[in-house]
């Protein structure tokens, strides 16, 4: 699909909002899911579903090991358990309750971290999830999808739903511009094209999408055709559509709401290594925590702004 | 809630059931000494709980349909105890008795500790402590969504309540008043690097159990009888679930072995394994 492509992006949902009525929608359709929650329900949403199925519904107090665990059991019995919490929280956390009582007996727990990256804000770096893409992908098994707006995001549930093994879904806490028609599909393992170019590719997921599309606006002007990839399925990749953007464009630069190590970039450098070594280009936080502020703040002092790519996709190209 | 209870089998006697578990102790020391590594004292604590939920008439279940939705689950919440389930297993039926000597071998489903995705009749899988009891929650919970009438039990080594996930989990099951949820604590007094109070005082362990809103008791858990009479006992508390603090003997039955922390996660050699199966009659 190609976004309109000069006028600025219309400021939709919050991604974790958008989760918490797919979540409830879903609990219409299929009475085997049941939701569990460590005391977050009305900052991740899941109040929506637990206003609306409370016999389904359980909150395990901020207990996220029991959480986990309570998860791992009811999956066991043919449930499809879908838990939320702080993307902070929930994985650092529970990371061996994950490993051992969802990872490795494969069970379809739905993992939905909310309040990731730095645009938490002004609540500050203990409440930023920002190695989660790390720890997430790390977890055997696990599908990891990052949707970039609250269609892609109600598009990410009905499909990891419909998946039969554990899912991690990142969502952030503020309102983000909307990008997708709603009733837009997802594909697990399937990049998005967002905008056609053969100079350089964006590929980005998160917030980082709607910034990419900024930013390829911003490289036409100085004659510079950009590609937008949305690689909102992170794990699997779509290694044919980043092969097919190395090998057409040359360069690429990958831009993430999260620490370097680990998250999309690694991803897709590892894959990019394989089938197609161009220069790559890296947009995120790098080794290091932020601080409290305003969202917009914060990306602009961590270097998470079209402009920060704009610079990166320079920089890359000449590296060609 | 209507709980059902199982009745004692007809015919086992407690003598029959003693039996069981010396040849339960007989496979444990048996296999692991064949694999040259596992935890057989940590197992060698557990036969008599095991002998009475699987042959006792506590558990119901069905070798030939293991997912019968029906059955009672046991999550052994301490993996490292996998021999002593293994033989119980198989006793039960779930697998030859011969697949035991593959304990530990590449491509045996009888793995270092249990993989519910490869071994029929293993409810979780387990092996990093903490986890079995909030997993046992899941399975009540569940059973409740489905007006389901079965039981769940699990059992944890003394040091694993260390972990504070087991408060967790025994906080949630009081909230949701799972009377249908039994945690057994296989108390042998010791941990891997030492006594239990030594490592991690836990007195006043069923005090502390109580204060979490559960029914505990104390019972010698090498006496087949008590054991018997707890668990049929913990099926008629009605409103809340059950902590039964097994008070044993870790590497029980085997006289050198028997409260030697040092044991404590080393296969028997052949010469100890023939001295200890000699103790135990075998010889
Ligand atoms: C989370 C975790 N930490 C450490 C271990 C290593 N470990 C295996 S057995 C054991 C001691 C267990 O003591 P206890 O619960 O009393 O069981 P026992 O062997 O006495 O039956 C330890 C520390 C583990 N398996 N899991
Ligand atoms: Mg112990």
């Amino acid at each position: 699909m190609e976004v309109g492509s000069e006028a600025p992006l219309r400021v939709g949902p919050a991604t974790r909002e958008a989760f918490g009525e797919a979540l409830r929608d879903l609990g219409a359709t299929h009475p085997e899911v049941v939701v569990v929650d460590a005391d977050l329900n009305n900052s991740t949403r899941t109040d929506l579903f637990a206003e609306a199925y409370p016999d389904r519904f359980f909150n395990v107090g901020i207990a996220e090991s029991n959480l986990v665990g309570v998860a791992s059991g009811l999956a066991s019995c043919g449930k499809q358990v879908w838990i939320a919490s702080f993307a902070a929280f929930l994985l650092p956390n529970a990371y061996d309750q994950l490993r051992m009582s969802v990872a490795f007996p494969h069970l379809s727990v739905k993992v939905v971290g909310t309040h990731a990256g730095i645009t938490v804000g002004e609540d500050g770096p203990s409440q930023m999830g920002v190695e989660d893409i790390a720890l997430a992908t790390a977890l055997a098994g696990f599908q990891v999808f990052v949707p970039a707006d609250a269609a892609e995001t109600r598009a990410v549930v009905r499909a990891a739903a419909a998946l039969e093994g554990p899912v991690y879904i990142r969502c952030g806490r503020p309102r983000v511009p909307v990008i997708y028609p709603d009733g837009c599909e997802f594909t697990p393992g399937q990049a998005t094209q967002l905008r056609e170019g053969d100079d350089v590719t964006l590929v980005a997921c998160g917030i980082l999408v709607a910034a990419a599309l900024e930013a390829a606006r911003l490289l036409a002007k100085q004659g510079v055709a950009a590609r937008v990839l949305n690689m909102a399925s992170v794990k699997p990749v779509d290694e044919e559509a980043l092969e097919r953007a190395a090998r057409e464009t040359g360069a690429l630069v990958v831009a993430e709401e999260h620490l370097s190590y680990g998250g999309l970039g690694s991803i897709v450098a590892q894959a990019l290594a394989r089938r197609a070594p161009v220069p790559i280009g890296f947009v995120n936080l790098g080794d290091t925590y932020a601080e409290s502020g305003t969202p917009a703040d914060l990306l602009a002092k961590y270097g998470l702004t079209a402009d920060h790519i704009v610079r990166e996709a320079r920089a890359t190209i000449l590296r060609k | 809630m209507a709980v059902a209870i199982a009745p004692a089998p007809a015919g086992v006697s407690l003598e029959a059931l003693a039996e069981k578990a010396r040849l339960l102790r007989k496979r444990i020391i048996t296999m692991t000494t064949q694999a040259g590594s596992g935890h057989p004292s940590s197992s060698l604590s557990t036969v008599e709980v095991l002998t009475a939920l699987y042959f006792g008439g506590v558990l119901r279940y069905d070798p030939r349909n293991p997912r019968w939705p029906e059955r009672d689950r046991f999550i052994l919440s301490k993996g490292h105890a996998a021999p002593a389930l293994y033989a119980a297993l198989a006793e039960a039926g779930f697998f030859p008795v011969a697949l035991l000597r593959s304990l530990r071998k590449a491509g045996s489903p009888l793995e270092g500790h249990p993989n519910m995705r490869v071994l029929p009749g293993v409810e979780a899988s387990t092996g990093s402590l903490g986890q079995g009891l909030s997993i046992g929650v899941g399975h009540a919970l569940a059973a409740r969504l489905d007006n389901r009438l079965y039981r769940v039990y699990v059992l944890t080594g003394d040091g694993e309540n260390d972990e504070g996930q087991i408060w967790e989990a025994a906080m949630a099951a009081a909230k949701y008043h799972l009377d249908q949820l039994t945690c057994i604590i296989d108390h042998n007094g010791f941990q891997q690097t030492g006594p239990v109070p030594e490592v991690m005082p836990l007195v006043p362990l069923a005090d502390k159990w109580r204060a979490f809103g559960w029914h505990a008791r104390d019972i010698d858990g090498h006496d087949l009888g008590q054991v018997l009479d707890a668990l049929h006992a913990a099926a008629r508390v009605h409103g809340q679930p059950t902590a039964i603090i097994a008070h044993t003997r870790k590497g029980r039955g085997v006289s050198f072995v028997e409260n030697d922390y040092t044991y404590h996660g080393k296969a028997l050699t052949p010469e100890e394994a023939d001295r200890a199966l000699e103790e135990l009659g075998w010889k």
